[in-house]
């Protein structure tokens, strides 16, 4: 039996696997897709920020400057991509100054440290592309994060730690026990204590598989583009508009991968996994963008997305016991500031579970750091030494981004190896350039192939189902 | 009158051909000789040449590119690739060997492309 | 020290490095990122390379053959399985390989000869879903003609240009259903002898005027929708035409790959995604030479022999620095999208100089008139221009020497 089963393995899970694999306890993680992150986690606008948005008294509120904090901290320990560049939030006209006083307050009440109203000229100076402006707030301590690295780098600590993740486990139903909870996926039961509710946009459907419905989960589509990083100097901040009820409105922002992203708007998808970008969508994101940014050139895009928020029928993160279902835990609902508050949940998480019964007791020997090789940010002495020692690293695989054979060789001697193009590319950054894996994707699938002792034709995309090829040229006979 | 435009070279001149009462055919628009040839072949027996690859074993290539030695009828084109399906090389390979004699009874052999070690 | 290093082993590379040597260079070093020499050709299986230059139909590898033939028993070095992290403009080029790790080798002269890399559906944003069963046509030509795979059933192609037009046939032979090509524009960009055996040979029809406006597909494509478009090239809507397809192919166009020229602080053209160069293909940088399809997206390789011979042979020169030079400057006009050469210097064309251009549009009968200063000094007589065939004037030796500060190119379209 497990003392906790988290369920759904985006950042908030990885979040809690990570919180709780410090502590002398059993967990398993449940995840429908093939990796980590493949939900709303790797499909967002990849800000941590600084907490002046959630309302004072909310659980957002307590949680976003906390995970704000703590973002800093773990991308340095476990080497993930994070850079404390700021954010502007822009007022275009008079009539919308008092909107950023509101922000302010918000902001000094939920203890985000140096925030700043700034007039036009100092606006124009620090983003000289940026259109005129009646103002803007200034939070230092916003900063930007590779989404998927940030999941991915707190679940393989975990699982270093012992965490046992159980990948295409999409959990089915779930009955009480004696002592807990009894799980079926397609292929697994499992047993667990404690269940914590992770599954972001199907975090109703997995609530109400244990409890009666208290919440629903109203799915949110974002979409996006993310452009050539020769327009990465656009602006050297995360460039904001005025929130308004639906949101936080669409950005302009500098990427940790050194482009530039674009976005988001806010529209009802078909269903919960409709990630479908539109013609109109993408039209309301330029015309919304250029309100910010007028010279945006987006005819350097590069790539358009569309990622699902799980917001809800409420407006905070739903955090509690689920009524009538003891030791069933919701981390539900959330939508932004859900990325900049995962390792804070984590935490809150943890503090419920003990409080209902679990013992937390610190291992001795916890494993808390990573460190993955960039052959790209290497210097040159660095990189000599290291194609010396490893050959592999000699090898570069992806020339838009300069990723090496090495690179993914060690991806695939990690803790959650990857399987699949997209699993590589979350790894290693291969296919993520210019050329969107045209010209790399063909080797890595060789490459993958032959690691994973399998023929090219069964290597996938991304999630199940996801084939590339389908069978060999002339009539598919097999190699003599 | 049939219009057409002509393969032989990437030009691509425009051509009108014209079946005389004789049962030639005339032809106009060509830049070249290579055209008016082309035009009456088309209309009465066209023929293509078919590029494609065939399976090789042993070495580091999964696959060879090979051609037919001359234009096929087209009519046989498909034929041609099943019977080229069913050859597998090994290495070396030159430019030019044979790989398959006489495709589809054509009198046309399908030769390799590529120096391959 | 190298006396030419070339960077990248296709055909624009392996002619450079010939040239060079037939012009006298003995330190030459080609390096190139796969295993073997070839580039692209390698998987460009097909006919049709060779015409001009060696008279005879020839496939890719076969052309490739030819030319990789032509260096052995020269003492060019070659160096695959490498790649050029870096060059700077005191010509310093660092590379990473397997066999050699990290190097910096110097040269006294480089030629850039990179090819150039495809257009993507994220870069002309087709709104969707983002399924596997989406590829360049490029990429599914590696994986059908060097891998051996197929990459689907029921295909739909996006885009006339020649790639898509030779992999519409590839993929019908190797027993796909290829459903339609779509172009956005009211022409094709394809060769028309590739609309005739590869579109019409195999009936699969070409809209013209149409895009794809959707993707469809959770996992894998399960279809796409294609509009026709109006002159604005927008999606007229009520004009929406479902595709059953598994598979979409995007030849939308090629993009001279050039990071390493951009990195090196060389003077670039955005009209042609290439470097600035003069008329023998030196770049802003002395020394340091581009050609092929890094320089400017050519149509026939058989070209791309033709300016990299230019260029290898000239770096083979490049041994000397020279005083300030006339320049002459090259102006696009009326109806010419580009030129390559962007400058001339006339006092290093013996002969006369080649100018490489395409027009904006299809014109019929015109006259392409050469200008200095508002007055004609040459014009030439074509029966047809299209965007999709790069043209080639040649202008003398005296005409450049008489000429001053520019010559405009522009085309007049006959009234009919």
């Amino acid at each position: 039996m497990f003392d906790v089963a988290i369920i759904g393995c985006g950042v908030v899970g990885a979040a809690a696997a990570y919180e709780l694999s410090r502590y002398k306890l059993k967990i398993a993680v449940l995840e429908r897709g093939n990796d980590v992150s493949q939900g709303t986690t790797k499909a967002n606008s990849a800000i941590i920020h600084a907490g002046y948005d959630p309302e004072p008294g909310t659980v957002m509120a307590k949680l976003n400057p906390q995970g704000n904090r703590m973002a800093k901290e773990i991308c340095q320990k476990l080497d993930v991509p994070y850079r404390q560049i700021g954010s502007l939030v822009l007022a275009f006209t008079p009539q919308e100054l008092p909107v950023l006083h509101t922000l302010y307050e918000r902001g000094v009440q939920n203890g985000v440290p140096g925030l700043r109203l700034l007039s036009p000229g100092e606006v124009s100076r620090m983003e000289p592309n940026v259109n005129r402006t009646a103002g803007a707030l200034y939070a230092p301590t916003a900063g930007i994060v590779s989404p998927w690295e940030y999941a991915l780098a707190m679940m393989e600590t975990a699982v270093k730690n012992g965490v046992s993740l159980f990948l295409e486990n999409e959990v089915r139903s779930i009955q009480k026990k004696d002592g807990g909870f009894s799980i079926q996926t397609g292929s697994l039961v499992l047993e667990s204590r404690f269940i914590l509710n992770a599954a972001g946009t199907h975090a109703d459907l997995i609530h109400n598989m244990a409890a009666q419905p208290s919440f629903r989960i109203v799915p949110d589509r974002g979409e996006y583009y993310l452009l050539d990083k020769s327009q990465v100097e656009c602006v050297s901040h995360v460039i904001f508009q005025c929130p308004t009820k639906v949101g936080k409105g669409t950005l302009v922002s500098p990427t940790v991968h050194g482009n530039l992203i674009v976005g988001p708007n806010n529209e009802p998808p078909r269903n919960a996994d409709d990630v479908s970008t539109t013609a109109a969508g993408l039209e309301q994101v330029a015309r919304n963008a250029k309100k910010s940014v007028p010279g945006l050139n987006l005819r350097e895009s590069i790539r358009n997305f569309a990622g699902v928020r799980a917001a809800s029928d409420r407006d905070d993160f739903i955090v509690e016991e689920a009524p009538g279902a003891p030791g069933f835990f919701d981390l539900a609902g959330i939508k932004s500031p859900g990325l900049s508050c995962a390792p804070a949940l984590a935490k809150l998480a943890a503090e419920l579970l003990r409080e209902a019964g679990l013992k937390l007791s610190e291992k001795e020997e916890f494993l808390d750091e990573r460190r993955r090789i960039r052959f790209s940010h290497l210097s040159a002495e660095e990189k000599a030494a290291l194609i010396r020692r490893e050959p592999a690293y000699g090898h570069v695989l992806c020339r838009c981004e300069t990723v090496t054979e090495g690179e993914i060789l060690a991806a695939l001697k990690g803790p959650i190896p990857p399987r699949t193009l997209d699993a590589v590319k979350r790894r290693t950054n291969a296919g993520m350039g210019r050329c969107q894996g045209s010209f790399c994707g063909p080797r890595i699938v060789e490459l993958l192939a032959r690691e994973l002792g399998t023929t090219p034709d069964e290597i996938l995309q991304d999630g199940p189902g996801s084939y590339l090829l389908t069978g060999e040229t002339k009539g598919g006979c097999a190699d003599v | 009158m049939t219009e057409l435009t002509c393969i032989v070279c990437p030009r691509g001149c425009r051509l009108k051909a014209v079946r005389r009462d004789d049962g030639t055919i005339e032809v106009t628009g060509n830049a070249c000789p290579r055209g008016e040839k082309y035009a009456q072949t088309e209309l009465t027996r066209p023929v293509r040449v078919v590029t494609t690859t065939v399976k090789m074993a042993g070495g580091i290539h999964r696959r060879c590119p090979v051609k037919t030695d001359g234009a096929i009828p087209k009519s046989l084109i498909f034929d041609a690739m099943r019977q080229i399906g069913r050859v597998t090389l090994h290495p070396p390979v030159r430019t030019g060997q044979v790989v398959l004699k006489d495709v589809c009874g054509t009198g046309i052999d399908v030769v390799a492309t590529r120096d391959l070690s | 020290m190298y006396d030419l290093i070339v960077i990248g082993g296709g055909p624009a590379g392996l002619a450079a490095a010939r040239a060079a040597f037939d012009a006298g260079s003995r330190r030459i070093l080609v390096i190139e990122r796969d295993h073997e020499l070839g580039g692209i050709l390698n998987q460009c299986i097909h006919n049709g390379f060779g015409l001009h230059y060696f008279h005879e139909e020839l496939t890719g590898p076969e052309y490739a053959g030819r030319f990789i033939r032509m260096l052995k028993n020269t003492g060019v070095e070659v160096l695959t399985d490498a790649m050029v992290l870096e060059i700077t403009p005191e010509k310093q080029v660092t590379i990473v390989s397997r066999k050699n790790g990290y190097q910096v080798l110097s040269a006294r002269a480089v030629v850039l000869c990179m090819g150039c890399r495809e257009r993507t559906r994220g870069a002309i944003g087709t709104p969707g879903r983002r399924p596997a069963g989406i590829f360049t046509a490029g990429a599914a030509q590696y994986y059908v003609n060097i891998m051996g795979y197929m990459v689907g059933r029921r295909v739909l192609i996006v885009g006339s240009g020649d790639i898509g037009l030779i992999m519409a046939r590839r993929l019908t032979l190797e027993g796909a259903k290829v459903l339609a090509c779509v172009e956005i524009m009211p022409y094709s960009s394809g060769l028309n002898r590739n609309i005739v055996q590869c579109l019409q040979d195999y009936q699969i029809p070409l809209y013209l005027s149409h895009t794809v406006t959707e993707i469809k597909g959770d996992a894998r494509v399960e279809g796409a929708v294609v509009s026709k478009v109006d002159k604005n090239r927008r999606a007229i809507p009520g004009t929406e035409m479902p595709f059953d397809c598994d598979t979409v192919l995007f030849s939308v166009g090629l993009i001279p790959e050039n990071e390493l020229t951009r990195r090196a602080g060389i003077e670039m053209d955005p009209r042609t995604g290439g470097a600035v160069v003069y008329e023998n293909r030196e770049t802003s940088v002395p020394g340091i030479f581009a050609c092929g399809n890094a320089l400017h997206v050519h149509d026939l390789v058989d070209f791309v022999t033709e300016e990299s011979r230019l260029a290898g042979t000239e770096a083979a020169k490049a041994l000397l620095p020279r005083a300030p030079e006339r320049e002459l400057l090259l102006r696009a006009g009326d109806g010419v999208s580009y030129t390559v050469p962007q400058k001339i210097r006339p006092g290093r064309v013996e002969k006369s100089a080649g100018v490489f251009f395409r027009v904006r549009r299809v014109y019929g009968k015109s006259t392409i008139r050469v200008t200095c200063g508002g007055e004609t000094v040459s014009e030439f007589r074509r029966e047809r221009l299209a965007p999709g065939e790069m043209e080639r004037i040649t202008l003398p030796a005296a005409l450049l020497n008489r000429a001053r500060d520019s010559l405009e190119l522009s085309i007049e379209e006959e009234k009919s």
